[in-house]
């Protein structure tokens, strides 16, 4: 990225810099860039950091104690606070002080820091550790990519979306068998709605929820190959065949009255979709696997007693993998060059695929993308969604990364709010295609 | 700075001592003292332009290149400013912000000119309840949009509830591309109607009584006092309050961003939440810097139409010849 001849960016920064309304911008400061890594110093204090979360945080803590106990330079971990943390960390990668090592989701989260040449490549950290790079689930550690080069570290568990129901509607609709195929699903929707239940529950306010019902859809038409162009930068493929029938698909559902009619009202993180779908107002619910825990802990009642999942149903005559997934493959843990322990960062990376680590993802509830851990999963409390879970992303052919992580970080954006206008109806979806094929 | 600027202007200790001396003397007419005069304006300039113009220069800079945050900003010429006037979605996010801007300012002007009269009477209740009246005004933005958020949650909200008798059965409201910017023009005007309340309150009350007992001598009714006595003494404030009503809601976001978030669709994706979005989601700061600056320029022109042509700028009391 580094051009020929760029603007004077001393200058120009030191401009900026002085902004108030830019101070984000501004405190970007001078810096970042270069290439090279800073020479180890053994001593030096490892900063990590992560995103706010109770439980991530106890387990991460864990692993750092270990890791503190023989470490000469301390790690410490900087916690900060969801939606905050992709600015914050933008803005720190811009500038001289940046963390030394730092939680990801791959993909586009970390793609401009790549082609800026600010992180470290794991690649001959994994090459020269087969028994260390092999504990990993290769189609997770391989989602963490970017071009041929590994830059993350798997760091906690798979994040599939999985289609949850709730077996007390279902036994009151009186489905005696869980639908295998999206004809069959549709059937269910009519019976849900004669007994006054919304079919499917989503948490339209927010249009991440949405994403993942298109991300199926097409998955299961025309095969990963479908969106896998387009990340690559074909702006066209939204005109694809099976691209347009995914998207039909949702219109379809829509006009079904497959969710409720103020869908675009219900919000995730308020608990919104997640509760009217505990209480049995709503049938089925197309969620990360992390909504299993948040039942766990918000509806254990429920979450003990009529919680259920699948897979997504297969697609009649389609070219998708029935098994194929998608969703999060998991969290990555990356390095930057401007670290001044790059060794010591590496050092602590190795306790992700340590036993005490995995077992304490496993007892927490979480999956992680860790090879040989079916005796474990099977003997902990959530034994079966764990087990599930686990098997569904090792037999899975593919894990696709979530659209709105993989494509360019210009398109998530549009995507994401035109997506939610084909929900609304007010997009069908040759004017989807349109809309995505017209940005700059 | 404080410090660089203290030893930069010449003046002695008594400075303000003899400052205040000499305008005594001044009033009672003439002083041929040799002022620093230009040097006194010295600490707020160099205040504004570290914080005003350097900003604004730095955001147009900023303009002309394509900046991902990372590394150089690369200069790209104008194509960002072609961009601009190419893009469907800076259209449609200034049509929205126009239309955000006149609702609101529609909206709270009355209301608040009502209520700031009415608190402004000497009445003991009037004072309690403009107290109460008066509470947003304490309230942090985000924490008024995020109860509102919870209070127009259909299912667990009361728009579920309250929804029905105004039209709404499935309580579907935030989430209706059609309503949406309506939540916000109302939210905005719970938020802010108490302050612009305050002004007119105050205007109010300095309108001179005695204007009111010529009216009413005059066989006036409270209507016609309102129209023709405190109607024309308010223009000043009515140009104040519009001024800031219309600059404040060019400018209006943290409302958007925690209600709607721009949704649904880009039902109330205004310009400065296409500027957000546009610098921290899609990390474009160079085009992100483009909408910045229209903003700027649109502000800046806004302000001075309103002066210019509502006469404020000749600062004529209300009470000459009282």
């Amino acid at each position: 990225m580094t051009l020929p001849t760029p603007m004077s960016r001393r200058s120009m920064l030191g401009l900026v810099g002085l902004s108030a309304g830019a101070t984000a911008l501004g405190a970007s400061g001078c810096g970042g860039g270069g290439s090279g890594e800073t020479p180890s110093k053994a001593n030096a204090e490892i900063d990590i950091w992560c995103l706010q979360d109770e439980v991530q945080n106890k387990v991460q803590t864990g692993a750092l104690t270990r890791y503190n106990a023989t470490a000469t330079g301390k790690a410490k971990i900087t916690p900060f606070e969801g939606e905050a943390y992709g600015q914050k960390l933008q803005v720190a990668m811009g500038s001289p002080n940046q963390p030394d090592v730092f939680f990801n989701w791959g993909g586009a989260s970390i793609r401009r820091f790549v082609e800026n040449d600010l992180l470290v490549d794991l690649t001959p950290m994994l090459d020269s550790d087969p028994a260390f790079r092999d504990r990993f689930l290769k189609p997770v550690l391989d989602a963490g990519k970017i071009g041929d080069k590994f830059y993350g570290i798997p760091n906690r568990g798979m994040q599939p979306v999985v289609l949850y129901h709730n077996q007390a509607v279902f036994d009151r609709a009186g489905v005696k068998q869980l639908p295998q195929t999206w004809q069959e699903t549709l059937t269910l929707v009519d019976k849900f709605k004669a007994i006054g239940v919304t079919p499917f529950a989503v948490a339209g306010g927010q249009t991440w929820t949405l994403l993942m019902w298109l991300e199926y859809f097409a998955e299961r038409i025309g095969g990963p190959q479908v969106f896998g162009a387009i990340a690559a930068g074909d702006k066209e493929g939204w005109r694809h065949p099976a691209m347009q029938q995914a998207l039909t698909a949702i219109t379809d559902l829509v006009k079904r009255d497959g969710f409720a009619s103020n869908f675009a009202s219900v919000g995730y993180e308020t608990g919104g979709a997640g509760t009217l779908f505990a209480q049995g107002k709503a049938a089925m619910h197309l969620m990360g696997t992390w909504e299993y825990t948040n039942q766990l802990n918000e509806q254990p009642a429920f979450a003990g007693k009529d919680l259920r999942w699948n897979t997504f149903p297969a697609w009649e005559g389609g070219a998708g993998d029935p098994k194929a997934v998608v969703g999060n493959p998991t969290n990555y843990f990356s390095i930057t060059k401007r670290s001044d322990n790059v060794d010591g960062a590496k050092a602590f990376l190795k306790q992700m695929a340590d036993d005490a680590y995995v077992t304490d993802w496993v007892t927490n509830g979480d999956v992680p993308a860790i090879a040989g851990i079916e005796a474990a999963l099977g003997k902990s409390k959530n034994a079966a969604f764990g087990t599930f879970a686990y098997n569904m992303v090792r037999e899975a052919p593919t894990f696709q990364l979530s659209w709105d992580q993989a494509i360019d970080s210009r398109y998530s954006e549009p995507m994401l709010t035109n997506l939610q206008k084909v929900f609304l109806g007010r997009l069908d979806p040759k004017g989807y295609a349109d809309a995505m094929a017209a940005i700059k | 700075m404080n410090a660089g600027t203290a030893t930069m202007v010449p003046v002695p200790p008594s400075a303000e001592q003899q400052s205040r001396r000499r305008s005594g003397r001044a009033g009672a007419g003439g002083d041929r003292a040799p002022r620093p005069g230009a040097l006194y304006v010295l600490p707020a300039l160099l205040f504004f332009l570290a914080f005003a113009i350097v900003p604004v220069v730095g955001v147009l800079v900023l303009s002309f290149t394509s900046w991902q945050g990372l590394g150089d900003p690369r200069y790209i010429g104008l194509e960002n400013w072609q961009r601009l006037i190419d893009d469907p979605a800076v259209l449609s996010a200034t049509g929205t912000t126009v239309l955000l801007t006149v609702l609101s300012w529609a909206t709270q002007t009355p209301v608040a000119m009502a209520l700031g009269v009415w608190a402004a009477g000497p009445q003991r209740n009037r004072a309690v309840l403009s107290a109460v009246f008066f509470l947003p005004l304490l309230l942090s933005g985000s924490a008024v949009a995020v109860a509102w958020k919870s209070i127009l949650d259909p299912n667990f909200g009361l728009a579920g509830t309250l929804g029905p008798f105004i039209g709404y059965p499935d309580g579907n409201i935030i989430g209706n591309p059609d309503t949406a910017l309506n939540v916000i023009v109302f939210v905005a005007a719970w938020q802010f109607v108490p302050f612009h309340a305050l002004i007119y309150q105050a205007a109010a009350r300095n309108v001179p009584q005695s204007l009111y007992d010529a009216a009413i001598v005059d066989g006036a009714n409270r209507w016609h006092a309102f129209r023709h006595i405190t109607l024309p003494q308010l223009r000043n404030t009515v140009v104040t309050s519009s001024t800031l009503m219309i600059v404040g809601s060019l400018t209006y976001f943290e409302t958007v961003l925690l209600m709607t978030d721009g949704g649904p669709g880009d039902a109330t994706v205004v310009l400065p939440f296409l500027m957000y979005a546009t610098a921290f989601r899609q990390y474009e700061l160079g085009f992100a810097a483009t909408v910045a600056a229209v903003l700027v320029v649109l502000g800046t022109l806004l302000s001075l139409l309103i002066v210019r042509f509502s006469g404020f700028a000749r600062m004529r009391s209300t009470q000459e010849g009282l």
